[in-house]
């Protein structure tokens, strides 16, 4: 099978596995009504027919037992109670991993395959109706949909008739699927007695050639079950609207089909195609004969389309699937755009321009349109956080399970757009963090008990726009951070002298230390080795800060603060040794222009600078970069002061500030490489590129070597950082 | 002395032939994006002395290095009359800054001729064959082998 075909699937399964673990949640939350259960169901089929084609059995055995079940649910023979809901989301996740599996092209089994399938089939044998749901694995070859086994088998020998209503909707039509065939697979099941209602088509000029105007009203006699009527319906489900009433042998069929005109029978052995028209097109705007069957002119008969769809609030939005590298070239593009306004703006100025001309006016439309373009494309790569904050659901579940713990998890904002590079890379990050909320941060139901909070404990998940910014929380409402434990366990492992005096943010700030890890048991969750330094390192290389807020008793708030996109970046433009470089916004504190006697030597070498009673160390920019070989002449500096990963801030020695402004990120590493001490580049306005400096690794670089900032010689400098590594 | 076994004894290829460090080299046509005249380049921190820097092509940030002191040759002092060789090379795309560029040129695969081993020189590795011109030799570039991958120069 050809590989865009397979990257397709795997596309579509994702969209139908988001879809499918939205639907749980409102379930979970109990919100749900008829459509929900129909849009899981849909969902679990759609993944087990496209598997099915692909002969990725584990995938069709395991989604057959569980559509079994949804069918059940669905049709309401199966009430769901907790023990089944949790089964059915369980579910979910297994086979999400086994759609998993199946792109990596693995073929191990999720471990909680077993026990859930052996669920599943209990839930579906609960029935005496239910057929036996086939093991994974054993359905060798995929069946045709119309032949797989269906939850309802028809009784032996026993006739019965059924009513059935069906009024396709436009987007039957839009999705390529034709009534006629659907008509003929009835037909196939038993004696088909057919009317073709034309009343909705209007006149003439009011004739709107893709829209439909037909509905079906049909009886169906023969050894059949309902569920067989539903199967050939399966796949236009939420396209139209359908009822199926099982009609008592001596009840009057709803329509007198000999009566009514046009009379359209299915022949009674095997009909040939029903000879009604696929889809009302412009040349056959219903046969003459459908004229009469009208009684009044149809304008006042609203056409079936007009009706609110079926499965308005499931019924995906159209959206639009682009390979992203498009969308980055154009991202590119657009950035190139605004360069160049600049550019332009630079030369006119240098030809005497002035700023209040017209044509300088001219120009600042030209760049509120550039701006206007840039901000919608990069609304394209806007993600809502709402899949990310569902698998976080997934994370807390299988937390609390593992630990024994009842937490639930409630989100605010979920419709909060961010980039999906952040989306993306938040992911680690914000599991982590999830996790240890589950782990550490809700006490266990006695503890929980004991302080007079309720059994369940909530993990709460916020996204909001502030101030240019998205903002993340993770909160819980445990039992917040343990501070002494956690200054202990810093001094223990020789982070902090014993006698360290320490607000109680600084203590809380400790367990972003590398090699700090506070569960005195390492326990099988968020013991793994990794602790909170990596998280911090992971959302500050997103250009994003994090902060924890906690109140003993009352739980814990973590917050995230990230930009909204990687793409941009506020910077402030400096020249450090007649080299232009950016220094990124969102870590500057302030910019010092000292007094000769505010910058004093320390040692041989260094320096500090005096602010407000308190000593900064120096650091020249220059230097740690290898830029300069001159000896560091700190009364020619201007200081940035910086925010650091630890503690106290730096201040940087830069040669001047020139400008403050917003530049276009532009990655190194695609051509080049990582640098220390720099993050990506931008290009100016006057197409020359400047460097973007890393803040936190300058800082990191000069505190391994302490004498940088002094080398006389670039050569020098650069064996000692080959020796740095 | 034998034929390079890289080329098909029959194959068509065509080179553009170049100066570097005072000596001749030859890179094949297909890995040659454009040829423009080298422009000032920002410097990095922390690269080889072979990596002049950074430069602006259309958008794209891409590195420059300098030929001659990549294959040991010695620094080149870039002038107005110097040339970037941009070149692509597996997903990157990268300039090099070389003397000047000569000429194209179409030969058959059994007329490039092996390495022959000296010793003591690690820089012809980037040297995939060896060319006669007119009583010249001209020395094929392996761009894969002058630039390595991401790893071994992030390092």
């Amino acid at each position: 099978m050809s590989e865009s075909l397979r990257d397709m699937f795997f596309a579509e399964c994702e969209d139908l596995l988001d879809a499918l673990s939205e639907g749980l949640a409102r379930m979970g939350e109990g919100t749900q009504d008829g459509e929900t259960v129909n849009a899981i169901f849909r969902a679990v089929h759609s993944i087990k027919g496209a598997a099915g084609a692909f002969g990725l059995e584990a995938i069709v055995g395991f989604a057959h037992s569980y559509e079994t079940v949804l069918d059940r649910v669905r049709s309401g023979e199966l009430e769901p109670d907790a023990e089944t809901l949790r089964t059915i989301i369980r579910s979910s996740d297994v086979l999400s991993d086994l759609v998993d599996a199946a792109r990596n092209d693995r073929d191990d089994t999720p471990e909680a395959m077993g026990p859930l399938l052996e669920a599943l089939t209990a839930l579906s044998a609960a029935s005496a109706h239910a057929a036996p749901a086939r093991p994974a694995g054993e359905a060798a070859v995929f069946e045709p949909m119309a032949a797989m086994p269906i939850a309802i088998l028809p009784i032996e020998g026993q006739e019965a008739r059924f009513a059935i209503d069906f009024t396709p909707e436009r987007s039957l039509f839009d999705n390529g699927h034709d009534p006629a065939r659907l008509l003929k697979a009835l037909g196939a099941l038993g004696r088909l007695d057919l009317l073709c209602d034309t009343a909705a088509i209007p006149v003439l000029g009011t004739f709107d050639p893709e829209e439909p105007f037909l509905s079906w009203r049909m009886v169906l006699e023969g050894d059949i079950a309902e569920g067989e009527i539903r199967n050939v319906f399966s796949f236009v489900e939420g396209l139209c609207r359908l009822s199926v009433i099982r009609l008592d042998d001596d009840a009057p069929a709803p329509f007198d089909v000999c009566a009514e005109a046009p009379r359209i029978a299915a022949e009674e052995a095997k009909p040939d195609p029903v000879p009604v028209p696929p889809m009302p097109g412009p040349d056959d705007p219903g046969e003459p004969g459908a004229t009469a069957a009208r009684s009044t002119p149809s304008a006042s008969a609203p056409p079936p389309s007009a009706a609110p769809p079926a499965g308005a609030n499931s019924a995906a939005r159209p959206t639009l699937r682009v390979d992203p590298e498009r969308v980055d070239r154009l991202i590119n593009t657009v950035g190139e755009l605004i360069i160049n306004q600049a550019v332009i703006s630079q030369r006119l100025a240098a030809l005497g321009a002035e700023p209040n001309s017209e044509i300088m006016g001219d120009l600042d439309d030209y760049r509120h349109l550039a701006r206007d373009i840039q901000e919608g494309v990069m609304a394209i790569r806007a993600q809502p956080v709402k899949p990310l904050f569902q698998r976080m659901g997934r994370i807390i579940r299988e937390a609390s399970e593992a630990l024994g713990k009842d937490v639930v998890m409630v989100t605010e904002g979920e419709g909060t757009e961010v980039d999906k590079t952040v989306v993306e890379r938040l992911a680690d990050p914000l599991t982590h963090m999830v996790r240890n909320a589950v782990d550490h941060g809700i006490e266990s139901i006695a503890d929980r008990r004991a302080a007079g909070k309720p059994d369940q404990g909530t993990v709460r998940l916020l996204a909001a726009h502030r101030s240019g910014h998205v903002h993340i929380e993770i909160s819980d409402d445990g039992g917040g951070l343990h501070r002494e434990r956690i200054f202990q366990t810093a001094v223990d492992k020789g982070l902090i002298p014993p006698d360290a005096k320490l607000t109680e943010s600084e203590i809380d700030n400790l367990l972003f230390l590398p090699g700090f890890s506070t569960a005195s048991k390492i326990s099988k969750l968020s013991g793994r080795g990794v602790g909170m330094d990596v998280v911090k390192t992971a959302i500050t290389s997103l250009g994003g800060r994090v902060t924890i807020a906690s109140r003993p008793g009352a739980g814990s708030t973590f917050s995230i603060t990230l930009p909204l996109t990687l793409a941009v970046l506020d910077g402030m433009i400096v020249t450090v040794a007649g080299q232009t470089m950016v220094l990124p916004l969102h870590s500057i504190l302030e910019t010092i222009r000292p007094n000769t006697r505010d910058v004093r030597p320390l040692g041989a070498e260094g320096h500090v600078l005096s602010i407000r009673g308190s000593y900064v160390p120096i650091i020249s920019l220059a230097h740690v970069l290898g830029l300069s070989d001159e000896p560091f002449d700190p009364q020619s500096c201007i200081f940035v002061l910086i925010r650091t990963e630890g503690s106290s801030p730096v201040s940087l020695a830069v040669d001047s500030i020139s400008d403050q402004r917003q530049v276009v990120i532009k990655s190194l590493e695609g051509n080049y490489g990582t640098i220390p001490g720099i993050s990506a580049a931008t290009i100016l306005g006057d197409g020359k590129i400047a460097l973007i400096v890393d803040t936190d690794t300058v800082v990191v670089l000069a505190a391994q070597n302490p004498s940088i900032q002094m080398f006389r010689n670039k050569d020098e400098s650069h064996e000692h950082l080959a020796a740095l590594g | 002395m034998s034929t390079s076994p890289r080329w098909d004894e029959s194959e068509i290829i065509e080179f553009v032939s170049l100066v570097a460090g005072g000596q001749s080299y030859c890179l094949e046509i297909t890995q040659i994006r454009e040829i423009r005249r080298w422009s000032s380049v920002t410097p990095l921190p922390y690269s080889e002395r072979s990596v002049l820097g950074v430069m602006n092509l259309r958008g794209a940030v891409i590195p420059i290095i300098d030929l001659s002191e990549k294959l040991s040759l010695g620094p080149t002092d870039p002038t107005e009359r110097h040339v970037i060789i941009v070149v692509a090379n597996k997903d990157r795309t990268i300039g090099l800054l070389v003397d000047s560029v000569s000429e194209i040129l179409t030969v058959k695969g059994e007329a490039i001729r092996e390495t022959p081993n000296v010793k003591g020189e690690s820089s012809i590795k980037a040297i995939s064959g060896l060319l006669s011109i007119e009583e010249e030799m001209s020395r094929v570039i392996d761009l894969g082998a002058l630039l390595p991958g991401h790893q071994d120069e992030a390092a």
